[in-house]
C-alpha cells in the first residue's frame, strides 16, 4: 500500500520534472532547427520540427548582411581580454584587501562597497559623454574599460584570499620571494577555483551584454553579437533564417563551454553565491 | 551590481562564515623581512597600493566620477554642448510625465506578477530535485540551468518568433487544445505576459539552483531530531525547511526584484516598449530619453529615480534579513 503510493508520487514527480526540462530545452532545439531553414519555412503551419538544408545559405546571407565573422571575432576578443584583465586586477585588489594592512584600506574598501550598490544605469550618460570626449566610440576599449574593475569580483576575491593561510605567505617571504612573486606563484595557484568562478562570470556578462555596447557602437564592423542581433530586428524585412542562425552562433560557444565546465560554470554564473 | 553584493552575503550565510572577518592574521611586520626583500621594488609596505591601484583608479574614473556627474546633470538642461542649471525642472517634469508613470507602473506590474510565480516554480522544482525519490539530479540541474547561460537578446529573439501571432509555434500548439490565436506581441496586455514569459524561462532555473543549494545546506540532523520527535514530512517542511531556507529565499526574491527594476533587454527586443508603451520600463525609457533624444539632463533624473527605488528595495531587504538573524 505504502510502496504503491510512493511509486505513484515518484511517477508524478518525474513527469512534472521532465515537462519542466522540455520547456527549458525546447527553445534551444527550435533555435538550432530554425537556423537550417529559410525565413519563410520558419513560419510554416504545420511547423517544420526537423533540420532543413538551408544552413549554408543562411550563413552566406548572414555573412553578406553583417560580416558575421568579424562580429564573432569582436565579441570573442572583447570577452577574452576583458575576462583576463578584470580577473587579474580583481585578484590583485582582493589580495591586497585580504592580506595586507595599510593606510586608507578602509576608505578604499568603502568606496568599492558603495559602487557595488549603485545600479550601473546611472553611469551611462556621463560615460557616454566621456567616450565622446576621448573619441572612443566604436572602439574595443570603450566596451572593455568602463566595467573592467568589477566591485563584486574584488569582493569575492577578497573573501577567498582571506581563506588562504597567512603562514604560506610568511614562509615564502622568509625564503626571499618578492611580493609580486608571492602573488603570482603562491597565491594565484591556490585560489584557482575562485579565479575560475570570477572568470566565467565576467566572460558571460561581457559576451551577453547589450545595453552599453548598443550605446557605444554604431558602426557595423565593430558590433558585438548581441548588438548585431538587435540590429537585425530593426530591419524593415526581417530574415528569420539568418536571425536564428545568428542567435545560434551567439549561444553555441557558451553552451559547449557550459557542458564542459558545468560545475565551475554554475558557481561562476551565480557569482560564487552557491557552495558546490 | 547590487545583486552581486547580495550574492556575496548569501555566499557567506551558506558557508557560515561571518561577513566581516577578523584581519588579525594579516602580515604587515615589514621589518622582519626587510633584509630579504631589498632586491625587490615592492616591499610589504608599498605592495598593497600597487595591487589595488589598477582596480581603484578604474573605479574612480568609470564609476565614482560618472555617479557624481550624473547627479549634477540631473539638475541641468543639455543643449548640444551647452549645459545650464535648471534646478528641479527635470524632476518636476518627471512627476508630470505620463510615459514615465507608465514605465514605473509597467515595471511594478511585471515585478509583482513575475517574481512570485518564478520563485514559487523554482522552489517547487528545487524541492522536487532535493527529494530522495529523484535520481539523475545532476542531469536535471544542467537542463534547468541551460536557459540561464543564454544572452537575454538571444532568448528574446527566439521567443519573439515562437510567440508570433499567426505563425508562431506557441499559438500552433495552443490551437490543439482549442485556444484561439493569442496576439502575444501586439496587444498591450499580452505583450506584458510575453515579457513575463521570457523572463520566467530565462531565470527560473537560475533561482532554482540557488534554492536547491540552500536546501542542501540545511543540516540533516535537524530532520533526524524532528523525526524522533514524531514530526511528519509536511510538518518538517514548514517547521524546518522553510525557516532554514529563509535567507536564501529572501536573497532570490531581492535579486530578482532588483533585476526586474533594471529590465531592458527583453522589452527592447520583443516589443520595443510597445504596443502603446505597454512594455516601456524605467531603463528602456532612460535609454530612449538619453540616446534617442539625447536629453541627458532628463535621462539623468530618470537614472536617479532608479537609484532611489533600488535603495528603498535594498533597505527593505536589509530589514528582512536583519529579522531572520534575531
Amino acid at each position: 500500500m505504502i510502496t504503491s503510493k510512493k511509486l505513484s508520487t515518484k511517477i508524478w514527480m518525474y513527469s512534472l520534472l521532465i515537462v519542466g526540462v522540455i520547456l527549458s530545452i525546447a527553445p534551444f532545439y527550435w533555435m538550432i532547427v530554425g537556423s537550417t531553414h529559410p525565413s519563410g519555412e520558419i513560419f510554416r503551419v504545420p511547423p517544420k520540427l526537423l533540420p532543413g538544408g538551408f544552413l549554408a545559405k543562411n550563413f552566406q546571407t548572414l555573412s553578406e548582411s553583417l560580416g558575421i565573422a568579424k562580429i564573432f571575432w569582436n565579441s570573442l576578443f572583447i570577452a577574452i581580454v576583458y575576462t583576463f584583465v578584470s580577473t587579474l586586477i580583481s585578484a590583485m585588489a582582493g589580495y591586497a584587501f585580504a592580506k595586507y594592512r595599510f593606510k586608507g584600506k578602509n576608505i578604499f574598501f568603502f568606496v568599492i562597497l558603495c559602487s557595488l550598490m549603485i545600479p550601473f544605469q546611472v553611469t551611462l550618460i556621463p560615460l557616454f559623454e566621456m567616450m565622446v570626449a576621448f573619441d572612443w566610440l566604436n572602439t574595443y576599449q570603450a566596451i572593455i574599460l568602463p566595467s573592467l574593475a568589477a566591485p563584486f569580483a574584488i569582493y569575492l576575491m577578497r573573501q577567498n584570499m582571506q581563506a588562504v593561510p597567512t603562514s604560506i605567505i610568511e614562509a615564502s617571504r622568509v625564503d626571499g620571494a618578492g611580493e609580486l612573486k608571492i602573488f603570482f606563484s603562491v597565491i594565484l595557484p591556490v585560489t584557482r577555483p575562485a579565479l575560475a568562478a570570477v572568470a566565467i562570470f565576467q566572460f558571460m556578462a561581457q559576451w551577453n551584454s547589450l545595453l552599453w555596447p548598443l550605446i557605444t557602437l554604431n558602426s557595423k564592423e565593430m558590433f558585438t553579437l548581441p548588438v548585431a542581433l538587435s540590429s537585425l530586428i530593426g530591419m524593415a524585412r526581417i530574415d528569420y533564417g539568418q536571425l536564428m542562425l545568428g542567435t545560434t552562433l551567439s549561444t553555441i560557444p557558451i553552451m559547449i563551454f557550459f557542458l564542459l565546465l558545468q560545475k565551475h560554470f554554475i558557481s561562476g554564473i551565480l557569482g560564487g553565491s552557491v557552495k558546490e | 551590481m547590487l545583486l552581486s553584493f547580495l550574492s556575496m552575503e548569501v555566499f557567506h550565510q551558506l558557508r557560515e562564515v561571518p561577513l566581516v572577518e577578523e584581519t588579525e592574521k594579516v602580515v604587515s611586520t615589514a621589518a622582519n623581512y626587510r633584509t630579504k626583500t631589498r632586491r625587490n621594488l615592492l616591499t610589504p609596505k608599498t605592495a598593497p597600493y600597487v595591487f589595488i591601484a589598477p582596480a581603484f583608479l578604474l573605479i574612480l574614473i568609470f564609476t565614482v566620477y560618472p555617479v557624481i556627474s550624473s547627479f549634477i546633470l540631473s539638475f541641468q538642461e543639455v543643449r548640444g554642448i551647452e549645459k545650464s542649471f535648471v534646478g528641479l525642472a527635470n524632476y518636476t517634469r518627471l512627476i508630470h510625465d505620463p510615459v514615465f508613470y507608465k514605465a514605473l507602473l509597467n515595471t511594478f506590474q511585471i515585478l509583482i506578477i513575475q517574481v512570485p510565480i518564478m520563485i514559487f516554480v523554482a522552489l517547487l522544482i528545487a524541492v522536487g530535485l532535493h527529494s530522495s525519490l529523484i535520481k539523475a539530479k545532476a542531469l536535471f540541474r544542467i537542463a534547468y540551468f541551460m536557459p540561464a547561460i543564454t544572452a537575454l537578446v538571444a532568448a528574446s529573439i527566439v521567443f519573439m518568433i515562437l510567440l508570433d501571432e499567426h505563425f508562431g509555434l506557441v499559438n500552433y500548439f495552443l490551437s490543439f487544445i482549442g485556444v484561439d490565436k493569442i496576439p502575444w506581441l501586439t496587444s498591450p496586455f499580452w505583450a506584458k505576459v510575453s515579457v513575463i514569459l521570457v523572463m520566467t524561462w530565462r531565470w527560473t532555473g537560475y533561482n532554482m539552483v540557488i534554492l536547491l543549494a540552500g536546501l542542501q545546506n540545511i543540516p540533516a540532523d535537524l530532520y533526524e531530531a524532528a523525526s524522533i520527535d514524531g514530526a511528519g514530512k509536511v510538518k518538517q517542511f514548514f517547521m524546518i525547511t522553510l525557516p532554514q531556507l529563509k535567507p536564501v529565499f529572501i536573497f532570490t526574491v531581492v535579486m530578482s526584484t532588483i533585476g526586474t527594476l533594471q529590465l531592458f533587454d527583453e522589452p527592447f527586443i520583443l516589443t520595443h516598449g510597445g504596443p502603446n508603451s505597454a512594455t516601456m520600463t524605467i531603463t528602456l525609457y532612460l535609454y530612449e530619453t538619453g540616446f534617442k533624444f539625447f536629453d541627458f539632463g532628463y535621462a539623468s533624473a530618470i537614472a536617479y529615480v532608479l537609484v532611489l527605488i533600488t535603495a528603498i528595495v535594498s533597505w527593505v531587504q536589509m530589514k528582512l534579513v536583519g529579522d531572520t538573524e534575531e
